[in-house]
């Protein structure tokens, strides 16, 4: 590397900007922050194009289809400013780097099928729970809502098992 | 004119996206290890910087309301349907813990240039595919338990709201105290400069008669 990166935020710095991010968000929009809502549409839309008839059938995606174009919605704008926010944060920070982040004990190989097998299960939870961290943890939270905390304790509690069983991947 | 604007628009999305992209990676987010580290208690980033958002918002709402800027009833609050929002938040955690992401973190992974990261996402895509196949034997559970439309913690436990913001500050300091503890005890939090250099396993073999105290010693 030519030069170190800019060190990261101390949390609770972090902690507030994201506060007012969401708070601002609620004042403007009248609801929170998400991420799962998009990766729904986008799966509709790939759905969509591959089998369409099968996805205007579906159950679950099949409202989606019906009412028009499924990414043109607020979500999908949010998720485009989170991707420019996110590069140009890293970027003028020297933070980007291309490569396979994963602990020091696990394989490239190990590591694509964790976060293959991780990223699915986090895609099936999204839709059970109607929401992810983001959108039910953070945001639901943040207006105290029950579910939200349900939802947090829910992840906080699976975390520290799941991880319990798979320390090797990470340390 | 009345707030919230309920303007949901591309200029709206855009903005909500830039802060909330630019913020969760200047926290670290972007970062696997960084993330996960949460869950082997060596990086509390994720506990301290959610909790906190979270109460800065909820006062800032609270705050509000009572000044009379906004209405009662005026942002979106889910409602719960116990079992499908438990299980859900199961699968996240665990999905988290072994992938090393949420939704919205994964998506800063990719733009900071982690392969594991479109992994990832790529794996979220499979996994909606799947619950959308499974949705319709799935419903009766997906609905179970459901409680009141929008119920929050006050209505829940019938205390002011004020007091559960006291005491939902006070975890937060607890936690911040004790997190930092185990953190320095485990030679956390990760910073910039160490999840940018990846440590294979030969890497660390070699390294040993070098950088250890054994080493030194003989």
């Amino acid at each position: 590397m030519t030069s170190s990166p800019r060190p990261f935020w101390p949390p609770l710095v972090a902690g507030f900007a994201l506060g007012i991010a969401l708070l601002v968000t609620f004042l403007v929009t009248g609801h929170g922050l998400g991420a799962s809502g998009f990766v729904t549409r986008l799966t509709a839309q790939i759905s969509a194009w591959l089998a369409p008839g099968m996805t205007d059938a579906n159950a679950y995606f099949g409202p989606f289809i019906k009412a028009g174009a499924p990414l043109a919605s607020w979500i999908t704008w949010e998720v485009v400013g989170v991707l420019i926010g996110a590069f140009v944060g890293a970027r003028t920070a020297g933070r980007t780097k291309v490569m396979v982040e994963r602990g020091p004990q696990a394989s490239v190989g190990q590591r694509f099928a964790f976060a293959f097998v991780g990223g699915a299960l986090v895609g099936i939870g999204g839709r059970l729970a109607r929401g992810c961290t983001s959108g039910l943890g953070l945001s639901g939270g943040a207006t105290l809502a029950v579910a939200g905390f349900v939802f947090l304790a829910g992840f906080f509690i699976a975390g520290f098992v799941t991880s319990a069983f798979i320390r090797r991947a990470w340390q | 004119m009345s707030i919230p604007f309920y303007d949901g628009g591309v200029a709206s999305g855009l903005l909500s996206g830039l802060l909330f992209g630019y913020v969760l990676e200047a926290a670290g987010f972007g970062s696997a290890r960084k993330l996960t580290g949460q869950f082997s208690l060596k990086d509390w980033a994720v506990f301290k910087v959610m909790f906190t958002a979270v109460l800065v918002t909820a006062v800032g709402l609270y705050l509000l309301r009572l000044g009379g800027v906004i209405a009662g009833n005026s942002v979106f609050i889910p409602t719960l349907y116990f079992w499908a929002i438990a299980a859900g938040g199961i699968l996240i955690g665990a999905g988290f813990a072994m992938g090393g992401y949420c939704p919205g973190t994964s998506l800063v992974g990719v733009v900071s240039g982690r392969i594991d990261a479109v992994i990832f996402v790529v794996g979220m895509i499979a996994g909606t595919m799947v619950f959308a196949w499974l949705f319709e034997p799935l419903q009766g559970f997906y609905l179970a338990a459901k409680g009141p439309d929008a119920q929050r913690l006050p209505d829940l436990l019938g205390l002011p709201e004020w007091l559960i913001l006291a005491v939902l500050i006070v975890i937060a300091i607890a936690g911040f105290i004790l997190g930092s503890k185990l953190e320095r005890a485990r030679g956390g939090p990760f910073t910039a400069e160490e999840v940018l250099t990846q440590e294979n396993s030969e890497a660390n073999e070699n390294k040993i008669p070098l950088n250890t105290k054994a080493g030194i010693v003989q």
